[in-house]
């Protein structure tokens, strides 16, 4: 490293930029994110422990992961058919479609939350047609999917549509003139390019449903031990003033978070590595 | 990871050749589940909140958006985008300058730590500055004894907002710069040109549509955070409310087409933001060209 040592730097600028960016970063980031950590050590390991192993506590982890979850693989299944329809195919408002999918990121969370609820609440326009069916949609689990679905659909399509548009067709074309049929040629040999950005997609569309809030407390309806996500749990007990066990709470929440933020930077560099080879070949 | 994914700018039109695609049946049917779907999760939501907006009638819409609080929470949410964007744009712009310029120990490392505000919860986002600066938090016995308010009051929404929106700008620049290397900038040096002309009258130009674009997205969250504000703000009327948190408290009290006609300002908001954001995609991939 020494090499790099002052005499390569021609550029000016390079202390006050980094010791700005690292005293920001300290002030906004990570100082309040440390005393996240020293707050939940006012509770002693038994205490610590008994908050989040509380029935209530378990019970909101467990559902924020699985409603995450089936978001995030409905996500996995539909962005990837989205992808497709915007890559391979032309349509009329094609346009429009594709910055819809963006919709999800500028929208303010609370916006969608109470939009979706209208619709899918059982007097909303969609809940209304379920309701006969005996499915109810706002107020359940299925609710809070719905929201994560909404949170997430734009992960999965972004992730996916760049590579899909790069993808080569030479090999499509040796399959199509070895005899392959199309369905064959999709899994056989366009689907295996598409893994890793679909599992990129999904694990970002999974991280982010995890800690979702303002879509998803509404439609949710916040019941305790049944519609109640953490990131809720945590806003209750901070409103009974029990700070040290909403950060607990809030510690282990961005423990799941980190993990999944390294599998993410794991897949995102077998997904660029995969691409070059491809490409490279 | 990324709290936003960019867009594909290399919209090279793919020549779809017939051997190469579905019978045409096929493509009617996928093309159709995929706009269904969009429909019930996209669309409908987009429809009701105008729907649900106008149901009591113009009059109803406009005095909804016109009350006071409305009014004082449009205010609280101009200021803090006001204050979090030029604020996180000029760290963007340290960060990406410092990043991709020069090479240093722990890059890696920097660059994964800008990222970190996006895989924090909203609602953890928020509540770090409750533990930090509220009434039992570290510091809080030292900001009370100097009169100082920071949580339940305007510093901590934009705080907060700051945090949310901090790696917005810096992930729009890093990767662009990155591409751009040294060279322009170097050339400027060694004919005699300084620190900020440089930076002015060489990077500046070459970066502008990305920087925009980072702003862009950067204010379209500020304005629109929820859970990290709702968690520091105590929703004060009139005082302490930004306009989701506005929007929340109408629809908690019944009063759905209020909270739906304010909802729909910040939908125009997101609508806006999303073709200013195309517009910006096609300069910056005709300029990569």
């Amino acid at each position: 490293m020494t090499r790099f040592r002052k005499k390569e730097r021609i550029l000016p600028g390079f202390s006050i930029t980094l010791g700005f960016t690292i005293l920001y970063l300290s002030l906004i980031v990570l100082i309040p994110l440390a005393a996240l950590a020293i707050k939940s050590a006012d509770l002693s390991a038994a205490q610590w422990w008994k908050t989040v192993s509380d029935p209530r506590v378990v019970a909101s982890y467990r559902l924020s992961l699985t409603t995450a979850f089936v978001a995030a693989a409905v996500n996995f299944v539909f962005g990837l058919l989205l992808a497709w329809v915007l890559v391979r195919y032309e349509f009329p408002g094609k346009r429009i479609i594709d910055g819809l999918i963006d919709l999800p990121f500028a929208l303010p969370t609370a916006v969608a939350g109470i939009a979706l609820t209208t619709i899918y609440a059982p007097k909303g326009w969609v809940g209304s047609l379920l309701e006969p069916l005996g499915i109810k949609v706002a107020y359940t689990p299925i609710g809070i999917t719905i929201a994560l679905i909404f949170i997430g659909i734009p992960f999965v399509v972004r992730t996916v549509q760049p590579v899909l548009q790069d993808l080569e067709s030479d090999m499509e074309e040796a399959a199509v003139m070895l005899g392959s049929y199309r369905l064959r040629i999709f899994f056989k040999i366009i689907l295996p390019d598409l893994i890793p950005p679909l599992l990129t997609g999904f694990a970002l569309a999974f991280a982010r449903g995890i800690g979702e809030y303002g879509s998803v407390v509404f439609i949710s309806g916040n019941m305790p031990m049944k519609t109640e996500i953490a990131p809720l749990l945590i806003i209750t007990k901070l409103e009974q003033y029990q700070y040290a066990q909403a950060a607990a709470v809030a510690v282990v929440l961005l423990l799941i978070s980190f993990a999944l933020l390294l599998v993410i930077n794991i897949l995102q560099r077998w997904s660029n590595r995969r691409l070059r080879t491809v490409k490279g070949a | 990871m990324a709290g936003i994914v960019t867009n594909p700018r290399t919209s090279k039109k793919h020549a779809v050749k017939p051997h190469l695609s579905e019978p045409g049946i096929v493509k009617y049917v996928l093309i159709g589940i995929a706009l269904l779907f969009l429909s019930l999760i996209v669309l409908l939501p987009m429809a009701a909140v105008l729907v649900e907006g106008f149901r009591k009638g113009w009059e109803a819409y406009l005095s909804a958006l016109t009350h006071p609080d409305a009014m004082s929470a449009l205010r609280l949410t101009l200021i803090t985008a006001l204050i979090a964007v030029p604020l996180n744009t000029i760290f963007g712009l340290a960060a990406a300058w410092a990043i991709t310029k020069f090479k240093f120990r722990g890059k890696n490392l920097l660059v994964t730590l800008i990222d970190l505000p996006f895989a924090v919860s909203p609602v953890v986002s928020g509540l770090i500055y409750v533990l930090l600066f509220g009434a039992q938090g570290l510091l809080g016995p030292w900001l009370d004894k100097h009169d100082i308010d920071i949580i339940f009051a305007t510093p901590g929404i934009v705080i907060a907002t700051m945090f949310v929106t901090f790696p917005f700008v810096a992930r729009e620049l890093i990767p662009l710069m990155e591409t751009q290397g040294v060279t322009d900038e170097e050339a400027a040096v060694s004919l005699g040109a300084k620190g900020w002309r440089v930076f002015f009258k060489v990077t500046l130009p070459n970066i502008k549509w990305g920087l925009l674009y980072g702003m862009i997205l950067c204010n379209a969250r500020a304005m629109g955070e929820f859970g990290a504000v709702s968690v520091v703000s105590g929703h004060i009327r009139g005082e302490t409310n930004t306009l989701p948190l506005h929007i929340e408290i109408l629809y908690n009290e019944y009063q759905f087409s209020a909270a739906f006609a304010v909802a729909s300002l910040l939908m125009v908001l997101a609508v806006v933001t999303l073709i200013i954001k195309s517009v910006l995609e096609g300069r910056m991939s005709e300029e990569s060209r």
